[in-house]
């Protein structure tokens, strides 16, 4: 089960040189992006990148200008029912219906699933602590939150969508929404997307990461590959710079006088012997966070 | 088992997984013949991916340190092997080196070093023979 991921069949989601504009700006510019089957991908972008535009498309909730979008080998557009039936759905403004009480929104949404499980969606009611009878419009920000939860997760969909699904939330609910991140994986063959601008939860839980900016895919790898490939090396120089050299393998780098710190992209070894060939001395390497990954590559 | 993951310093996850591990192994709070929780749990209790529990699983197994049994459980191996006393040895040579290091940048000369070892060593002794 757990060794098998990412899966080399074919590909759950698969967007080949998708394009949307709104007006004349291009939301989505001739981006192309595949997520395996099984485990957990994370989407990462900053505010306005493209990722809930992106999530749209695969929900069929946009049709796509240009490229096309095949979600279980199939166009969600054309075919709603083959496709949202298999897919559970979570949103940051996490809707629902407002007059409806708990029990009545899980009775309604029972109804379109032919898969929902009773049993399951109860015991997350229970482990929720949600309320049969409480009013949607009354619920707290976090139990709204858990309420969407339960109807996106009880018909043990095969692609869980969550689109920045702890934007707002108290850790609690955060641990919770990880909590069913987790479970939903653990089943055999489940697949889990989810854009988030907490890295931190990213790093935890994702297997594989698509870091999108201005509507393209910067970079997408394993997150193994990921934290091997990038290191923080920190540089000495015998003089004052006022600008650090460019180097061959290097994304960015920050610093002042004589220390300049560089992110490194690959094999560190060529940014090490050029470094010491204009005589400067590495003095650190390190690993790096996926947060200043992230920085390194929008920058 | 106490097992705290911070997303913070840079550290691959199922790394500080292997290390803690094997710092519960070294301390004597984890014993020859434990159960490690399965996989699902531990990935559960820590919220983090199920497979990177099994990669630090995998990389314990391959050391040494843990062995599967039959089809269920992972367990810590014997510990009176010499792999496992050489993790010790590996642990504490890291905290030694990073003790001489601080001592260096402050100043302090290696015999002053080991005098201070020794002083809070027989503190602790002391401490302990009142209790």
């Amino acid at each position: 089960m757990l060794d098998s991921i990412p899966s080399s069949a074919s590909p759950i989601v698969e967007i080949r040189q998708l394009t949307r504009k709104f007006g004349d700006k291009a939301a989505l510019n001739d981006l192309s992006l595949e997520v395996p089957r099984g485990g957990v991908f994370g989407l990462i972008g900053g505010n306005g990148a493209g990722k809930t535009t992106l999530i749209k498309h695969i929900l069929g909730m946009l049709k796509a200008q240009q490229g096309s979008v095949h979600v279980f080998g199939l166009d969600p557009v054309q075919d709603p029912v083959g496709t949202l039936g298999r897919i559970g759905y979570l949103s940051e403004e996490r809707e629902l219906p407002d007059w409806m009480r708990v029990g009545e929104l899980i009775r309604y949404t029972q109804a379109f699933f032919p898969n929902w499980d009773e049993s399951y969606a109860e015991e997350l009611r229970e482990s929720f602590d949600l309320d049969k009878k409480a009013r949607i419009k009354t619920l707290s920000r976090g139990q709204r939150a858990r309420a969407g939860l339960l109807v996106a997760l009880a018909h043990r969909p095969e692609l869980l969508v969550l689109d920045e699904p702890s934007s707002g939330l108290d850790p609690v609910v955060r641990r919770d929404i990880l909590g069913a991140i987790i479970r939903t994986i653990a089943d055999e063959g489940r697949t889990v997307l989810f854009s988030s601008h907490l890295l931190d939860e990213v790093e935890r839980v994702a297997d594989r990461v698509a870091i999108i900016h201005h509507g393209q895919i910067m970079l997408t790898a394993s997150m193994e590959e990921i934290k091997e490939q990038h290191r923080r090396v920190t540089l000495r120089f015998e003089q004052t710079l006022d600008r650090p050299p460019e180097l061959v393998g290097a994304l960015s780098s920050t610093g002042q006088g004589k220390e300049w710190t560089y992110v490194c992209n690959g094999e560190t070894t060529q940014f090490r012997n050029a470094a010491e060939a204009i005589g400067a001395t590495v003095v650190e390497e390190a690993a790096l966070t996926l947060d200043e990954i992230f920085i390194s590559h929008i920058l | 088992m106490q097992i705290h993951i911070t997303t913070s310093d840079g550290v691959p996850i199922y790394q500080q997984v292997v290390n803690q591990i094997k710092f519960l192994i070294a301390s004597g709070r984890l014993n020859s013949g434990d159960e490690l929780p399965p996989i699902r749990v531990l990935a559960a209790q820590l919220l983090i991916n199920p497979n990177t529990v099994a990669r630090a699983y995998r990389e314990l197994e391959t050391a040494g340190i843990v062995e599967k049994r039959r089809t269920a459980g992972t367990y810590v191996s014997e510990q009176g092997s010499p792999l496992a006393r050489r993790e010790r040895v590996k642990i504490l040579a890291e905290r030694i080196d990073t003790l001489l290091a601080e001592a260096i940048h402050m100043g302090v000369s290696i015999d002053d070093v080991m005098k201070l070892v020794q002083q809070r060593h027989n503190a602790i002794q002391s401490a302990r023979n009142e209790e």
